[in-house]
């Protein structure tokens, strides 16, 4: 008798918990697919379309039913899909780290002034003359390596200087701050370099600057996806401090929770990700800072135990659909992606923002 | 019951102590309200979050003993087991993003959960138990952001006794309600306390107030601390000394402050 009414309570409260958890569920699911569709279509467009048959018996089998689609797929398709998804997917994780950690719902994975390290070690090697820049070259070779190599290398550096200074400031919006500061005084430095640069030069670090999916390889992606997606999913043992993080690090303390721990993991996984991104692609601006907010809307939750696969869900369709639009012009004319994603992605963020009365206030 | 000895509380940069209330000895005993009080700027918050490691504490020892008589010092725990025995209502306001009452209140099972986070049933009927305690089953299913002062003041202390803390900390809890829902917290406190057994700690410049419903006084005056009985404080004058100024001298008999004439 006992057992029974316990049994009918324990089940009545399951109830009221239901019901949110299975709609969060069914969401996710919907995003999933909407993911694996807007990739698919990622890999249909381009200068030739391919139609879904061959999408689907190259995804089963690794053949299309032509070698020359075969080939297009394996080699020029497929890397900039799975790139377009990776870094989707990887900066709205970083941005939403940083969102969450500064408490600040206009902080994206560059707050920390990672890109601008990237763009220094980009515009040294591009736009040197100097014994540095050919020293560089001849070690590395020139190229697009000597890219990606400058680039990471920046990140790194503004990483590493940036946890030693962490070390001693307490106050995360201090950090946000010195963040900030970083990035202007490194910026200064690139402007300086960019302002006597040769003009001929100046077309290469430009072009890296406005964003790309395409460039990358098939082979770069044995770098490009482990470092994105090891601290995507580094990022889900978060998940739980994060939660606890949304009441302040105060409270988050007052639960157990490491806050200067949690503070420098979140800081190396956003700035990994971030500047593996800016070495390949170049700085994407955007995705990071607003693909969180589309996710809040979407499952309607700061939890982020579901708000993290939503996010992961919406980088992956936001970014397939910048690069999809970037393919447009047809031939051989690809948009930068920071042309398509800032001025379509941005009136719709705006849109979308204002529909919605709690996330327009700025939730985090 | 919580126990301070030789407690000295403040700041420390750089290698320079600032020391702001020092030579603390005092007792909190559980089953009852200790209400911290003492001018602004005394150092109430900074003791308050020393005693339950938010801030490092500059000396002394901070000793929880439980109902069965056992000690333990509260800063030699590790973070998630003082969370498990300890919990606090602050003072700073918080944002808490897209979360609800109810998502805020299961946060304070956070130091009891494993890696994923899943409440288990007891979890949640321990939510559910204190929300209906706190009788803010009504307020599960808003969002935080949007409550009211009070209501949001409601669910925070759902949040702390939810993790079923033995010592439970709040810094200026009444500082955003008004004159009945102060009264009320105060009697919800005395009941939390009494009923539960549990060492219940809140500081207040509410004096008046505090006079009437704590059961204990800590009085912070010139960096020191003395503490004791309401009644005793009145009776040797401590409380119109501490608090007297040059316009509001302290009645005794009432209990309350007047304008000098």
């Amino acid at each position: 008798m006992v057992t029974a009414r316990a049994a009918t309570a324990t089940e009545e409260l399951r109830s009221s918990v239901r019901p949110r958890l299975a709609r969060s569920v069914i969401t996710l699911i919907i995003l999933a697919v909407a993911a694996v569709l807007a990739l698919g279509v990622g890999a249909a467009v381009g200068s030739v379309t391919i139609d879904w048959h061959d999408l689907v018996s190259f995804v089963i089998s690794g053949h299309a039913h032509d070698p020359t689609t075969t080939v297009l797929l394996g080699e020029i398709r497929m890397p900039r899909v799975i790139t377009a998804g990776a870094v989707g997917a990887g900066l709205a994780i970083s941005g939403l780290l940083m969102q969450t950690l500064f408490a600040n719902p206009l902080a994206d994975p560059y707050v920390l002034g990672v890109s601008s390290g990237a763009s220094l070690g980009v515009a040294l090697v591009t736009l040197g003359t100097g014994t540095f820049t050919s020293g560089f070259v001849t070690l590395v070779g020139g190229g697009r390596f000597a890219i990606v190599v400058a680039a990471a290398t920046g990140s790194a550096a503004v990483l590493l200087l940036i946890l030693v200074i962490g070390r001693w400031v307490r106050s995360v919006i201090t950090l946000l701050i010195i963040g900030v500061m970083l990035s202007s005084a490194i910026g200064a430095i690139t402007s300086l370099l960019l302002a006597f640069a040769d003009p001929d030069r100046l077309q290469r670090y430009v072009m890296w600057g406005l964003g790309s999916f395409s460039g990358v390889t098939r082979g770069d992606l044995a770098v490009l996806l482990p470092l994105i997606i090891g601290p995507v999913i580094i990022s889900g043992l978060l998940a739980r401090s994060l939660n606890a993080m949304l009441l302040g690090e105060l409270y988050a303390r007052s639960m157990g929770v490491r806050a200067a721990l949690v503070r420098t993991v979140a800081m190396i996984l956003a700035a990994v990700i971030a500047g593996t991104v800016t070495a390949y692609c170049g700085p994407i601006a955007f995705l990071g800072m607003a693909v969180p907010h589309l996710a809040r809307l979407v499952i309607g939750s700061s939890d982020h135990r579901v708000l993290m696969p939503a996010t992961i869900g919406m980088g992956v369709i936001t970014s397939s659909i910048c690069s999809v639009i970037a393919q447009l012009p047809g031939d051989n004319a690809v948009l930068p992606i920071n042309v398509t994603s800032a001025l379509i992605g941005a009136p719709v963020v705006i849109m979308v923002l204002l529909r919605s009365r709690r996330l327009s206030a700025g939730a985090v | 019951m919580l126990t301070l000895t030789d407690v000295a509380a403040g700041y420390r940069h750089r290698g320079r102590e600032r020391v702001i209330v020092d030579e603390v000895d005092a007792v909190a005993p559980s089953g009852a309200v200790t209400a911290l009080l003492g001018p602004n700027g005394a150092g109430k918050s900074t003791l308050l979050r020393s005693l339950v490691g938010l801030q490092p504490l500059l000396r002394g020892r901070v000793t929880l003993t439980d109902a069965r008589g056992r000690d333990a010092e509260l800063l030699q725990l590790s973070p998630r087991e003082r969370a498990r025995r300890t919990a606090v209502v602050l003072t700073e306001r918080i944002d808490a993003g897209l979360l609800t009452g109810r998502e805020v209140v299961e946060l304070g099972r956070h130091p009891y959960l494993g890696l994923i986070g899943r409440l288990t049933d007891r979890d949640r009927f321990l939510v559910g138990e204190t929300l209906a305690e706190l009788q803010a089953g009504d307020l599960a299913g808003e969002r935080f952001a949007e409550l009211s002062d009070g209501q949001r003041q409601r669910l925070l202390l759902a949040r702390a006794l939810v993790g079923e803390p033995e010592l439970l900390v709040l810094d200026e809890p009444s500082a955003f309600l008004d004159v009945g829902a102060r009264v009320d917290l105060m009697a919800l406190l005395r009941r939390i306390a009494r009923g539960r057994g549990i060492t219940v700690v809140l500081s207040t410049h509410e004096v008046e107030l505090a006079l009437r419903m704590a059961d204990r006084l800590w009085l912070i005056q010139d960096h020191r601390i003395t503490s004791g009985a309401p009644d005793t404080m009145v009776a040797d004058g401590r409380i119109a000394r501490t608090f007297g100024t040059r316009h509001a001298v302290f009645d005794a008999a009432s209990g309350t402050f007047r304008v000098r004439t």
